[in-house]
């Protein structure tokens, strides 16, 4: 990068000085944005690490250190193991379901044909939309009564009213349920990843390819994905750690149930450190997302990197 | 003959490819739309078909939104909400990512990093300590304290945005501005600034869509209605008990989603630039 010549000194006013220093203005321009982070993540997320140690409860507000206590307590609770497991079945079924969904509509979008800017603009509205609002129509699409689903499978014969299932009430077809919002609205954000991605491959490379010999399924395995990896693997994060972390789905669609069959670890967290007061077992629950954003933090880290060279 | 057939076959196949990702997106939306103008009777009568309108449409569910619920009043807030957040965010994350894109040392890449892994700290890690400082500052139960935290991922995410477009931006412009007698400072305002108009405009609607999207902390943190953002208002506030009042409630998702969808889809590439952060090139 080039390097700007120093004006030749001229003793004027010091803070001018100052100000003509790069490095000197670059640390004024950048620490506002650092300090906030800084003091509103940095320290609450070590705030959230001493609470998990520690007996705080909002009727008690004591910063007793208490060890991994709480930890263990949270661990000898079955019910905390279906959570951590629900979690995993959250996140990894619906990115799963969301990366096939992405992948074939955005093989189905490459191709030109009239009215794709309107089907495009269509298929985005899931991942527009706040995830909030969107889940409490597909509440009402679920609803028991007045289901929209279970009216078309009756009126095409393929059940009676009486067959007809409780979405939300049962619990695998509420995880069900959970997994398909979820996916329905990460798989505009997949196709999108995946059109940059495509899009970005320069023309000439698949050319060359194809002179070679690559037929059809060689070029998209052998050329193409490699070379998509690191905008899909990016994607692939921030579907992880949003889906892995996120509570509203189940806050607003099941409330953790039936009996406890859609609790997740962020819906856990709220309801033991918000709802009931208990903040050091909620901050112990909600850590343990940490390992999993830790794994993908370092991967990024190292993918960063490996970028560089 | 066989050719066209075949050509044909593949043609429908493609347009049903097509129509089922049209329906599987979009229907919820068209969902909300024919709750939101349905009457009470057509839309609680099994026996009518869901699709369409049964009797005549009705105004009625936009009319109580406005007259007997909060429902202007959650506008109001998420409209102030977004203007405070969005104007914290400009004043720091304009400079943050100029000063990020130019900075040469090992410090602004390790500075750069820490910014983009920011917004990989999810709020659901961070709202139990956070409610507890908003406690402390005497905040909680008021919209101030979305005005407080919510600048905590736009200003990364933003920070992140500009620094992309700012290292596109040819430093030749700024070392010209000097030679001219302009401090380096005076380059920025002077000509970085306005040049960036168009990456500042969408950092704003951004921002904007971002603070309108949330609702962890929202949840959290507000529990009085009268201080509750759109999106948390719409979905906690228009049940009551066990009644759900789903004509209003899908007036008010629609009301509230319609600007977010169509910021989106305007600025969509951007976003994915804000997101992915040049792992394309």
């Amino acid at each position: 990068m080039a390097v700007i010549a120093e004006p030749v000194a001229k003793p004027i006013s010091r803070s001018q000085f100052i100000l003509d220093r790069r490095e000197v203005l670059e640390t004024i321009l950048v620490a506002p944005a650092i300090l906030y982070v800084l003091l509103l993540v940095g320290l609450p997320l070590l705030l959230a690490v001493y609470y998990s140690l520690s007996a705080y409860t909002i009727y008690n507000p004591t910063w007793k250190f208490v060890g991994l206590v709480n930890f263990e307590e949270i661990l000898q609770n079955p019910t905390f193991i279906d959570t951590l497991l629900n979690t995993f079945v959250f996140t990894f079924g619906s990115q799963l379901l969301g990366l096939v969904l992405g992948k074939f509509g955005a093989f189905l979008l490459l191709q030109p044909f009239p009215g794709r800017k309107i089907v495009r603009a269509l298929i985005i509205l899931p991942f527009a939309v706040p995830v909030a609002l969107a889940t409490i129509a597909w509440q009402w699409m679920f609803d028991s009564l007045y289901s929209v689903i279970n009216w078309t499978m009756i009126a095409a014969g393929i059940l009676t009213r009486e067959e007809a299932p409780n979405w939300l009430g049962n619990p695998y077809l509420a995880m069900l349920c959970i997994v398909i919002i979820n996916a329905w609205r990460f798989f505009p954000f997949a196709i999108v990843i995946f059109l940059a991605g495509i899009t970005a491959v320069p023309q000439d490379v698949i050319d060359a390819a194809t002179v070679d010999g690559a037929g059809f399924w060689r070029r998209n395995y052998q050329i193409i994905l490699p070379m998509i990896l690191p905008i899909m693997a990016i994607g692939l994060i921030f579907g992880i750690v949003f889906t892995f972390t996120d509570l509203s789905i189940v806050f607003l669609l099941t409330m953790g149930g039936p009996g406890g069959a859609t609790s997740v670890l962020g819906f856990a967290g709220f309801q033991t450190g918000i709802v009931s007061g208990d903040v050091s077992h909620g901050a112990a629950i909600s850590l343990f997302m940490l390992p999993v954003l830790l794994v993908v933090v370092i991967f990024m880290l190292r993918f960063i990197r490996r970028r560089e060279i | 003959m066989s050719h066209t057939v075949v050509r044909t076959l593949r043609q429908t196949g493609f347009f049903l490819g097509v129509a089922f990702f049209v329906i599987l997106a979009a229907f919820p939306f068209y969902w909300m739309v024919i709750t939101a103008f349905k009457q009470n009777s057509d839309l609680y009568d099994v026996t009518n078909i869901p699709f369409w309108f049964n009797e005549a449409p009705t105004l009625e569910h936009i009319k109580y939104l406005f007259e007997e619920t909060l429902f202007a009043r959650w506008l109001l807030n998420s409209l102030i909400i977004g203007v405070c957040v969005t104007a914290i965010t400009l004043v720091t994350a304009v400079p943050a990512g100029y000063s990020l894109a130019r900075m040469t040392s090992r410090k602004g890449e390790a500075l750069g990093i820490m910014i983009f892994l920011t917004y990989l700290v999810p709020p659901t890690l961070l709202f139990l300590p956070l409610s507890r400082i908003i406690a402390e500052l005497g905040l909680q139960n008021s919209m101030w304290s979305l005005v407080l935290v919510y600048p905590t991922f736009t200003i990364p995410f933003c920070s992140w945005l500009l620094m992309g477009f700012f290292k596109a931006l040819p430093v030749e412009i700024e070392e010209a501005a000097i030679v001219d007698g302009c401090s380096l400072f005076g380059a920025f305002i002077r000509m970085a600034i306005p040049l960036s108009v168009p990456a500042i405009l969408t950092v704003v609607i951004f921002t904007f869509t971002l603070t309108l999207q949330e609702f962890v902390y929202a949840l959290t943190f507000v529990s009085s209605s009268d201080q509750k953002p759109i999106t948390l208002g719409v979905s906690t506030d228009l049940i009551r008990g066990d009644v759900f009042f789903w004509g209003e409630i899908m007036a008010g998702a629609l009301i509230a989603a319609i600007p977010v969808a169509i910021a989106y889809n305007l600025f969509l590439d951007r976003f994915i630039a804000g997101i992915t952060g040049g792992a394309v090139k």
